[in-house]
């Protein structure tokens, strides 16, 4: 697979061609300058021309700030390799700054002398004084560490669109096109995924598909033409283990998941949900999939979103609910009682920044704890955390198993950062996927209630309609076996310990921890959920530079991995980077009593590779480090 | 499909537990007329399911035979609904009280009777908090005295009927803990109604609210105070038949026939009607000037919404056809590595 030449009419301007092994790009811009979009746009053709890739979008809470205002800033950063990467990067080598708040916002991440391309004609008194510029900073020197490329993006979208039935309004939402047009010109890339897709999406407004296309050949020829860049950047395909790919975002995976595990296990998918930043477009998505026979319910809060589930549990579907940290909360009674009367239910959280509303659409890791304890009384409940976009598949159906399997809610948590970032996906081959088949109960011969499996400790699945099962469950303490309601003392203590010991007993059915890197290294880097690929791609660096490190990542949060007490006596430092004040950390010195050097960061982004690296510095006063 | 059906009996819906209302309490007659009328409704046993919430109402399931829920604090309509469009061939009843259904849960009901989820909702009504032992209700009188409101409440009640009605429900009826007859026509015509149907008992708690009702139930009395809806008949009540409800403006009024007017005067009773104006003003008429009315308030016939569910997703089949989880996971901008080939859309 070779990167084309792009498909130019004009002649080659004559500039040099030089190949990189990454490039981190940046678009910002306003919120209604269609910066994600941009961003997705050209990771859709990056990937289709190989790279491996990571994205990071960063948005605002709000649908439009006030335009040109720093809160208003809207960005999406994008890495694309010749190699197998784990993040999205820390600072961009090229950023397209669409106005002067969004240069404001994003000039301190940009690399020495990397490349800026800026909009001139939103460089502008107004726009400056709302950015808080008081002088150009494309008229000063404050820019002369950078390599600036300026361009009336504006300006030369309209004269483009000059034919265009759009209105004036219309045309000007094109300009992030002619930036993309541009940005496609710098990397050497073909624009015919961009404009199928431009096609496809305004199949029925064929006049705005042509103005955008219209719009992204002007960028591509006005670089092609003016030189404005001297040089020209290829990067190559990265050598990926062989399959077939797509390009996948967290929230679209576990979709995905769900609806593989609906098939999976031959039962009909049903998914209460309630609108929250940023777990809606699970719902969005499932509410498309109705020729999987799902059916999604918007309900009138969180609270009626998981209890329709739970009504859906009971009558035997594959009930889920999503949400998010604040939807967790409100949905925590009606948790119980799906964990208390034993039905199996998956409970998706999205994780964002917290407290209360805290940072809707920015990512963290903080509700583990609520996760783990934010219930009444003893309420034990499986946890799986998911580690990257597409590992949000496979992190969903893990979840789906253990729920029916043994009768229990389980509680994934994935964030905001995988569930809007993306990366390729190895599509795996649907007969691979795991046998998830459920019976029900159905012989009326023995049958009770709260009966259990010997082996799993899970009670039986009788649903509605099962001629000579019925029983009643609920809320109170049930008597063990006949599940009828019961105060007595010792029946009390045994339940308690039963629900504990079946979750318990969910660690002998997962895998162990395995350990990657160094066995012999003197510190362990221990992780969970998204800060997978900033561990990963901090570990490849360390050891590439001969130091002797070891990393592993729980997926398991509820129960442990069952050597994970015994892998962690083995390293003198155990290191737990986390998107919170430390609370694996203090799950697991409660339970193993091992020392964590435990590395919080609540800054509503993930960690980067090089705070990692830092952070093994100063722990392990290592001098090999880069 | 009935007479594969074995007979049951109300016996076959009644649960080896002890029912453990107090003594004297309405919720014995309730229990009693809906394990009478089960039977009778041609509905296999193990098809019935009974959700309830937090309250003393809320025990119903535990008396009953079939399947049932007893969930948390104002959450049965959500719960029974998720069930109801998972299942919808189910035959699912929603027992509640005043607190659980009006206070704590009243977001989940309005919603439940504006989708028009096929379930049937028992309302208690007893004007008070029972299990938590004795405060206001949303359903207390004005000025109620009560352990959390020692000198008087100061909120006024929800009339349930006009609740429900004002949310869009279907079918709303009031009925009598001790109206044993009544109360069970009522529940037989809830239970063929399509969508939801709400149903108001009038209900004693003899402990904390005793006598909450006898200005109606009161035998010497009940014949004047009670004005009984019947569909296509005129609004008459009274021992000796001799009052009736006519319009007066836009108000109803109470008139003795023969002396202030006559039969053709008063409102011929039609439940069905699309304008849902007279049952409203109905639902709010009452004592000291009106008699209370009982029976169906209001039964038209919407679509349900598990119906509609189920219409979405056998459409989209039917005219997509039935969804193939490799076409999903391997949708999109796909492409190879490995074998050489190009990349492909």
């Amino acid at each position: 697979m070779s990167t084309e030449a792009p498909p130019s009419g004009k002649k080659q301007a004559q500039v040099a061609t030089e190949t990189l092994d990454e490039v981190v790009v940046r678009f910002a811009g306003d919120s209604g300058d269609g910066m994600q979009l941009t961003g997705t746009q050209f990771t859709s053709t990056s990937a289709r021309l190989g790279n491996d890739l990571a994205t990071l979008p960063d948005f605002p809470a709000e649908i439009r700030a006030p335009a040109g205002t720093l809160p208003g800033v809207s960005a999406f950063q994008v890495r694309i390799a010749d190699y197998d990467i784990h993040t999205p990067g820390h600072r961009p080598d090229v950023l397209i700054a669409m106005n002067p708040a969004a240069l404001k916002k994003s000039i301190a991440d940009l690399k020495p002398n990397g490349i800026l391309i800026a909009n001139t004609d939103e460089f502008k008194a107004g726009n400056l004084k709302k950015a808080g510029y008081e002088v150009n900073p494309l008229e000063d020197d404050s820019l002369a560490g950078y390599r600036v490329h300026t361009a009336e993006i504006t300006t030369m979208t309209m004269r483009a669109l000059e034919d265009s039935p759009l209105d004036g309004r219309a045309k000007n939402r094109s300009k992030n096109f002619f930036a993309l047009g541009m940005v496609y010109w710098l990397f050497s890339r073909p624009m015919d995924t961009s404009i199928a897709w431009l096609e496809k999406k305004f199949k029925n407004r064929p006049e705005i598909a042509e103005a955008n296309v219209m719009a992204m050949k002007a960028g591509f020829n006005f670089c092609d033409i003016t030189q404005i860049f001297q040089t020209r950047y290829e990067v190559d395909p990265a050598q990926l283990p062989p399959g077939t790919y797509r390009n996948i975002m967290g929230n679209s995976a576990v979709s995905m998941g769900l609806i593989a595990a609906s098939r999976r296990s031959g039962l009909p998918l049903f998914l209460g949900s309630y609108p929250i930043t940023p777990a809606s477009d699970i719902l969005h998505e499932l509410s498309r999939y109705k020729t999987f026979g799902v059916t999604t319910f918007q309900a009138e809060d969180e609270i009626a979103a998981v209890c329709a589930s739970i009504g859906a549990a009971f009558g035997g579907a594959l009930a889920v609910t999503t949400t998010s940290g604040p939807g967790l909360a409100l949905k925590a009674e009606a948790i119980n009682l799906a964990m208390i009367v034993e039905l199996p239910l998956v409970i998706c959280n999205v994780q964002r920044g917290g407290p209360s509303t805290g940072l809707p659409t920015k990512t963290e890791q903080s509700d583990l704890l609520q996760a783990m304890f934010g219930r009444n009384g003893e309420s034990p409940m499986p946890v799986v955390a998911a580690s990257s976009p597409s590992d949000s598949f496979d992190a969903t159906l893990e979840a789906c198993r253990i729920a029916t399997k043994y009768m229990v809610p389980v509680i994934l948590l994935t964030d905001g950062y995988i569930a809007n970032g993306s990366e390729p996906w190895l599509l795996p081959k649907v007969e691979d996927l795991p046998d998830l088949r459920v019976d029900f109960w159905t012989d009326a011969e023995g049958f009770a209630p709260y009966r259990r499996d010997e082996k799993t400790l899970a009670r039986p699945w009788a649903i509605p309609g099962t001629p000579g099962l019925e029983h009643r469950v609920g809320g109170l303490e049930k008597e063990d076996i006949s599940g009828n309601v019961s105060y007595d003392p010792d029946n009390h203590q045994r339940m308690t310990d039963l629900r504990a010991a079946k979750v318990a007993g969910i660690a002998d059915d997962i895998p162990e921890l395995e350990v990657h890197g160094d066995v012999d290294a003197p510190i362990l880097i221990l992780g969970w959920g998204s800060t997978h690929g900033s561990i990963t791609g901090g570990v490849n660096i360390m050891r590439a530079a001969g130091q002797k490190v070891a990393r592993a990542h729980l997926r398991h949060l509820n129960p442990f991995p069952r050597n994970l007490g015994e892998v962690l006596s083995r390293f003198d430092h155990v290191l737990v980077p986390e998107m919170n004040g430390g609370q694996l950390a203090l799950l697991l010195q409660g339970r193993y009593l091992k020392k964590i050097d435990s590395f919080c960061k609540v800054e509503g982004k993930p960690f980067f590779r090089d705070e990692i690296i830092q952070k093994v510095k100063e722990i392990t006063g290592s001098e090999h480090v880069n | 499909m009935s007479t594969e059906l074995p007979v049951l009996t109300r016996k076959d819906f009644q649960s080896d537990q002890e029912v453990r209302w107090c003594p004297g309490c309405g919720d014995y007659a309730i229990l009693k007329s809906v394990q009478t009328v089960l039977p009778k409704l041609g509905i296999a046993k193990e098809k019935v399911v009974v959700i309830s919430g937090i309250g003393c109402s809320s025990r119903f399931p535990y008396y009953m035979d079939t399947y049932g829920f007893h969930t948390i604090h104002g959450r049965a309509p959500a719960i029974a609904t998720g069930l109801k469009i998972s299942r919808p061939e189910l035959d699912v009843w929603v027992a509640t009280g005043d607190g659980d259904a009006m206070s704590i849960g009243g977001n989940h009901l309005i919603h439940l009777l504006r989708r028009n989820v096929g379930l049937k909702v028992l309302l208690f009504n007893n004007r008070i908090y029972g299990l938590t032992k004795g405060q206001y209700s949303p359903t207390s009188e004005r000025g109620k005295r009560t352990k959390s409101t020692p000198i008087g409440s100061l909120d006024n009640p929800f009339n349930p009927l006009a609740l429900a009605l004002g949310a869009g429900a279907t079918f709303v009826a009031r009925s009598v803990d001790i109206f044993q007859k009544h109360l069970q026509g009522v529940l037989v015509e809830a239970a063929e109604h399509r969508g939801t149907a709400f149903i108001e008992i009038y209900q004693n708690c003899n402990i904390f609210n005793d006598k909450a009702f006898e200005f109606m139930t009161e035998k010497a009395i009940r014949d004047e105070q009670t004005l009984h809806l019947e569909d296509g008949q005129p609004l008459i009540y009274g021992k000796e038949k001799n009052r009736g409800i006519r319009f007066n403006g836009g108000e109803l009024e109470s008139f003795v026939l023969g002396e202030e007017g006559s039969q053709d005067d008063c409102v011929v009773w039609n439940a069905k009607a699309p304008n849902p104006a007279i049952a409203f003003l109905l639902a709010q008429a009452g004592p000291p000037d009106f008699p209370t009315p009982i029976g169906i308030l209001r039964s038209i016939e919407q679509a349900a919404y598990e119906d509609q569910v189920v219409g979405q997703i056998e459409h989209e089949i039917e005219t997509k056809g039935d969804g193939k989880l490799e076409d999903l996971l391997y949708s999109g901008e796909v492409w190879t590595v490995g074998n050489g080939d190009d990349a492909s859309a």
